[in-house]
């Protein structure tokens, strides 16, 4: 029987009797957040000031509760962008999954959780509450720039490390 | 069967395959892009790579591309060797070089070929830090888009447009790393069977412009299986629906009919589903002369409710309704006062249809590619049955080559030595239309004529086959020569009396001649030939009878009756009630309109030009006050009568004899699969917390589904349902359409558990 | 004042400090348990968060007091009433000073023994009576813990009687003047807290309830007052099982300069900070340890006690 063990855990235990308690006293004292805190969830803009949202579902397909919900639009130039996006915050669980899968860095969670509601309805977010006009914890990632598409960004061959369109009545090699 | 050994074990395949197909066959995941069942090999992208060892000795082997050797006898192979892997993993990470960083913008992300390929080669990091090549993209018209950087150059693409379809506007342009699948210029690409691109290409280059309006991913997709009613071959479709919109609609396999590919009418003609002109909510007027105006449903079926007591009702049937549809409006109305909603031509050819089909042997599409020889008489199928002329034109290309193989043995899956063998060959294809047709180019010998004369060339041709002759210059004794030594013939008419005619007396005379030859008719709408089973009035004399109360089934009489018939017929009509999902000529002139949920919205059954009742599911629940036009009819019964779907198929089973077997076409909804019904969802369907949150934070349960084993849940079995259930493609790392290699029997064959639907006709002649 | 005035007096005094005592138990275990734990614990509610146990009645008191259809109501309704009275009967005989206390019996001791022995049937009674899985399980647990647990709780006290030559409970701490039984009787004392542990079904010994494998053992069911009842008994248990402790190891009330009762005040509240730190360290043991424990080992300790000390007297 592990008489010594039980003694010398309560030894430890009672031992703690002369220490501060960590507890933050949380409205009065400020608890510090780091910037890569998992609180309220926005979308953010690219450089020049678009949306960086594609739209393309992958965020709401890494959500583990299903709290996310979006469609896929375009602009005149084929640019895609969500027509709607929703976040159910009554169901999110904060576990960053969506960030992790966004390709764009649109989706960021933010150091701020003090977003209760007394009802559960004023907890679903849409676009227009999500959407911030700044980068986020990203500031110089532009999507457009990398990929192949050219939605009237940049045109096709101009992105970063793309060689200009081939002529393919040359045969020149 | 030879025996191969992968991995020291044997295993039992077909002769005839190459050793990719033979091992995907066997459940063995080996990476490959150019390849494709219905398209055979060409080597292209060396991707398939296995190492083959000489005999049980030897430990060093060497690597093959799979696609391009052949099975033999006592092969040895290693599909897991260190070597092939980094093989592999190299060609794709060569595939990708160039391939753009787009996959959050790719409409192919999610049930990409080429994401999947990567994956199972463990490719994932891109070393290469030079510049990408890029390409401008064209306008492919409305159909498809196009994003040329995406491509890796596997030349499916040509190969399925060009050689597989004839299509003559898109190939290859340009040389070495700087190759160009498109068209010579900007433009709607003008095949009919454009659409097959989005399925064929592996990757993103060829993507479904249409469906970009509401894109969703796959796996966000809720997909039941349906078939397209836009013609009367029934070929097998599946829906694909977010949000309540029709996203898109997608191949479903059917081996005896559609098999890998579809036409564009099939799979961008469905939009009528999310269309402007859908009636959504019930419309009635207070009195003729007042205007159409919403009411509840309650309202509507009381006012349509009171109109058809007591009164003489005429129902007028639809061959775009299910069966059950019209059934359902048969028993209201009663028999006498069933009308077929068919305009006299179509009447008369369907009802010859079907006696013809009771007389004589038919054949399915897959009949008609195997075939030696067809003729075609007086129908353009590009227009009436694009699908069956896809199938004709494999006819044509199979049949020069089977006769060279024997000459020169080139396996039939090495695509490329087979066409340098057959050249320009043409098979035992023989067309004669009224005029040119897409067909032609495909065909022996053509002829162009009137009606009444190709009847005459058929009646010339029968006449050839029962009696042959020497003389060979008549067109009539080429066709019946060809005819005679086919081991199979195919002869394909429709729409006109005396043409179809003349088809089944060729038909017979090759029967009489102890050869085996089938009778294709085309059927113009989904439901036409199941509608003349059903058995009713023709409706040049609803115009005659006329009544004080008419119901009209999901179907426009301006666009089967003469202008003046219709107008001085609907003007005697007392009460209109109509069924219907968009709005036509005659929803506007109707007093009491109830709203019917679409193909993609019901269940139902369908019979297709060869007579096999075929099962639709709906692919999502309707709008609150849409319903299935059956429920609608049995709603106006004065009690309701059938609770579900089975109920209704049963009761038509077992009231007409023809339908005995309809609610054999697929499992009813008592179905279970290890106790669950069937998810319409995949198990990554996302967002259901947040769908419709806006409303009310908290989720609605799902719809019930009391009609079918499919259930509008992500939840239910895993397991891989039978043939009629599938509502996807999917297997563990495949989440291309290619993972319906693990659905088959053999790759290329029926699928697993036999094709759906059931032939409801047995032809007198046993073949 | 008259004898049965004075005899009221006592008796309401000494349960409305007893039940006091039991009210502000639940914050001190709260805010001693906190602090082992490096938190905080209640102190929102009132200065040093005192009136969070107010809040706590009367939160109690307004709850739904359900009784579940498929219980068994009269026993249902009865049970909590048994474990709590039980508790407060045995107060009658605790000596808490010299001349304070209800009734000085030559009993003392056994009517305490008796009386706990009444809170099994509480139990017992409770979990049968939910009809529910959980609570049977949790009832049977406590039936065979608490009756295993009472054998060697009373061979354990023999020896103190055997030293003092009474059941008196005043007797037994005036027999301590000139030295605590803890001394004598070590072995005793340890067989005896740790029955009282047992019997008072506190951690690490609450099988009974183990909210981790029976949700609430044998008052899964019980809601509003009936569950708080329990919740007092408890709590009354505590407080008798320290207090015994003190009269008997402890000397009571004796003690210098202080006045008696504070001194017994101490003694009590260390011992009942003592159950707080066996909750706030210890893990809970396995069923079968837990009788194996009793049986194998509390059993002949406790023989073993009884036979020293009674050689010991028999050779003086």
């Amino acid at each position: 029987m592990p008489i010594y063990s039980a003694l010398r855990s309560l030894w430890h235990v009672f031992k703690h009797t002369f220490r501060r308690p960590i507890t933050v006293q949380y409205p009065e004292e400020r608890p510090r957040i780091p910037p890569r805190w998992r609180g309220r969830i926005i979308l953010s803009r690219d450089p020049a000031g678009g949306e960086r949202c594609v739209a393309c579902y992958l965020c709401s397909a890494a959500c583990p509760v299903g709290c996310i919900a979006l469609q896929a639009a375009e602009d005149e130039h084929g640019r895609r962008y969500p027509a709607f996006f929703r976040i159910n915050f009554s169901r999110c669980i904060f576990c960053g999954y969506c960030e992790e899968a966004c390709p764009t860095r649109a989706i960021q969670l933010t150091p701020d959780f003090e977003m209760c509601e007394y009802d559960r309805q004023n907890l679903v977010y849409e676009k227009e509450d999500l959407l911030i006009s700044g980068p986020g914890k990203y500031p110089d990632y532009d999507f457009y720039r990398v990929a192949g598409v050219a939605v009237g960004v940049k045109d096709k061959g101009a992105g970063e490390r793309e060689l200009p369109p081939v002529d393919v009545r040359s045969l020149l090699p | 069967m030879p025996v191969i050994y992968i991995d020291d074990q044997p295993y039992e395949v077909a002769a005839h395959h190459n050793l990719l197909h033979a091992c995907l066959g066997l459940g063995f995941d080996i990476p490959y892009f150019c390849w494709h069942p219905a398209l055979g090999s060409v080597g292209a992208c060396r991707q398939c790579a296995v190492k083959v060892f000489r005999d049980e000795h030897d430990r060093r082997g060497q690597i093959v591309m799979s696609c391009m050797t052949p099975v033999r006898d006592g092969l040895r192979l290693t599909i897991d060797d260190p070597d092939v892997r980094r093989f592999r993993a190299t060609i794709i990470e060569w595939l990708m070089v160039n391939h753009p960083h787009d996959c959050p913008v790719c409409d192919e992300g999610g049930h990409c070929h080429l994401q999947d390929m990567t994956v199972m080669t463990g490719h994932n990091y891109r070393r290469h830090r030079f510049a990408k090549r890029t390409h401008r993209n064209q306008d492919l018209g409305p159909h498809i888009h196009h994003e040329m950087n995406r491509c890796i150059q596997c030349y499916r693409c040509v190969r399925f447009y060009h050689d597989y379809a004839g299509g003559k506007d898109l190939n290859v342009f340009g040389a070495h790393h700087h190759v160009y699948f498109g068209r010579h210029e900007s433009g709607a690409l003008e095949s009919e069977f454009a659409g097959n691109l989005v399925e064929v290409c592996p990757t993103g280059v060829f993507t479904d412009k249409p469906a970009r309006r509401y894109y969703a991913r796959k796996w966000d997709l809720q997909s039941a299986p349906s078939v397209c009613g836009q013609c009367g071959v029934g070929c097998n479709v599946l829906f694909n629906e977010r949000y309540g919109k029709l996203v898109r609609v997608d191949n479903r396999y059917h081996y005896e009919i559609n098999g890998y590919f579809l036409c564009d009418r099939g799979r961008f003609g469905h939009d009528f589903v999310n269309g402007e002109e859908r009636i959504r909510r019930p419309l009635a007027r207070e009195s003729r002369g007042a205007s159409l105006r919403e009411t509840s449903a309650d309202d509507a079926l009381s006012r349509a409710t009171q109109a058809v007591a007591g009164r003489r009702v005429i129902g007028i049937g639809s061959p775009r309704a299910s069966l059950e549809a019209n059934f359902a409006l048969r028993e209201l109305v009663g028999a006498d006062s069933f009308y077929l909603g068919l305009s006299d031509a179509e009447f008369k050819s369907a009802n010859l249809s079907l006696a013809l089909l009771r007389e004589l042997p038919t054949a399915s599409l897959h009949e008609i590619e195997t075939a030696d020889a067809a003729l075609v008489l007086g129908e353009d199928l590009l227009t009436t049955a694009p699908r069956m002329a896809l199938a004709l034109r494999q006819l044509a290309r199979r049949q020069p080559t089977a006769e060279s193989i024997v000459a020169c043995p080139v396996p039939e899956w090495n695509d490329q030595a087979v066409r340098e063998l057959v050249q320009q060959q043409k098979g035992s294809l023989f067309s004669a239309t009224p005029g040119p047709t897409k067909l032609d180019e495909d065909a022996a010998a053509v002829y162009y004529g009137e009606l009444d004369e190709i009847a005459g060339l058929g009646l010339a041709v029968a006449a050839a086959v029962d009696q042959p002759s020497a003389e060979t210059d008549s067109l009539a004794t080429q066709i019946a020569t060809a005819l005679r030594n086919a081991k199979r013939a195919v002869i394909v008419s429709g729409g006109n009396e005396a043409v179809m005619q003349a088809a089944a007396a060729v038909v017979r005379a090759l029967r009489r001649a102890g050869r085996d030859a089938a009778l294709c008719l085309t059927q113009p709408e989904g439901d036409t030939l199941g509608l003349a089973m059903l058995g009713g009035r023709a409706l040049s004399e609803v115009v005659r009878d006329g009544a004080e109360c008419v119901i009209v089934l999901e179907n426009d009489l301006f666009a089967r009756l003469p202008e003046a018939d219709a107008t001085a017929f609907l003007e005697r009509t007392k009460t209109l009630i109509v069924l219907d999902h968009s709005i036509t000529r005659t929803t506007a002139r109707a007093d009491v309109v109830l709203p019917a949920a679409t193909i993609a919205e019901s269940t139902g059954t369908f019979v297709n030009y060869e007579g096999r009742a075929q099962r639709c599911f709906s692919a999502f629940a309707p709008q609150p006050d849409v319903r299935e036009s059956w429920r609608w009819l049995d709603a106006l019964r004065s009690s309701l009568f059938w609770p579900t779907f089975d109920d209704v198929c049963r009761a038509m089973a077992q009231a007409v004899p023809a339908f005995a077997k309809a609610p054999d076409a697929a499992p009813s909804a008592a179905f279970r699969q290890i106790g669950n019904k069937i998810p319409r969802q995949s198990p990554r369907f996302s967002g259901r917390t947040a769908i419709t949150a806006q409303l009310n934070v908290s989720e609605p349960k799902p719809p019930d589904d009391p009609d079918s084993p499919l259930a509008f849940s992500m939840e239910g079995s895993r397991e891989q349902p039978p043939p009629a259930l599938i509502a996807r493609y999917w297997a563990p790392g495949w989440n291309s359409v290619q993972a319906l290699n693990k659905f088959q029997q053999e790759i290329g064959g029926p699928l697993r558990g036999g094709d759906p639907g059931v032939r409801l006709i047995e032809p007198e002649a046993k073949p | 004042m008259t004898e049965p005035w004075r005899s009221l007096v006592v008796i309401v005094g000494v349960l409305a400090i007893a039940l006091l005592v039991i009210m502000a138990q639940v914050w001190l275990e709260r805010r001693i348990i906190a602090r082992w734990q490096d938190r905080r614990g209640p102190n929102r509610v009132g200065p040093f968060g005192l009136l969070q146990l107010i809040a706590d009645v009367i939160k109690l008191f307004t709850k739904e007091d359900w009784t579940p259809p498929f219980a068994d109501r009269p026993v249902f309704v009865l049970a909590p009433a048994v474990v709590m009275t039980a508790g407060m009967m045995s107060f009658a005989v605790i000596p808490f000073a010299p001349t304070i206390g209800i009734v000085d019996l030559n009993i003392g001791l056994l009517f305490f023994l008796a009386m706990s022995s009444m809170g099994v049937y509480s139990v017992v009674l409770g979990g049968w009576a939910s009809n529910s899985k959980y609570s049977l399980l949790g009832g049977m647990r406590a039936a065979a813990q608490m009756l295993s647990y009472e054998v060697f709780m009373g061979l354990s006290l023999a020896g103190v009687v055997a030293l003092a030559g009474s059941f008196s409970l005043r007797d037994i701490v005036e027999a301590q003047r000139h030295g605590w039984f803890i001394v004598p009787q070590a072995l005793g004392f340890v067989v005896f807290l740790i029955a009282g542990i047992a019997e008072t079904h506190r951690l690490p010994f609450d099988l009974p309830e183990a909210e981790s494998e029976l949700v609430a053992g044998y008052h899964t069911e019980y809601s509003s007052m009936k569950f708080g009842m329990f919740f007092v008994g408890e709590y009354v248990g505590i407080a008798l099982v320290s207090a015994m402790i003190t009269t008997l190891f402890l000397g009571g009330w004796l003690g210098p300069w202080l006045p008696p009762l504070a001194w017994f005040g101490i003694k009590t509240f260390f011992f009942m900070c003592f159950f707080y730190l066996m909750r706030g360290s210890l893990p809970r043991p396995r069923y079968d340890q837990l009788m194996a424990y009793g049986w194998k080992l509390m059993l002949p300790l406790a023989m073993l006690n009884l036979l020293v000390t009674g050689a010991f007297l028999a050779a003086r």
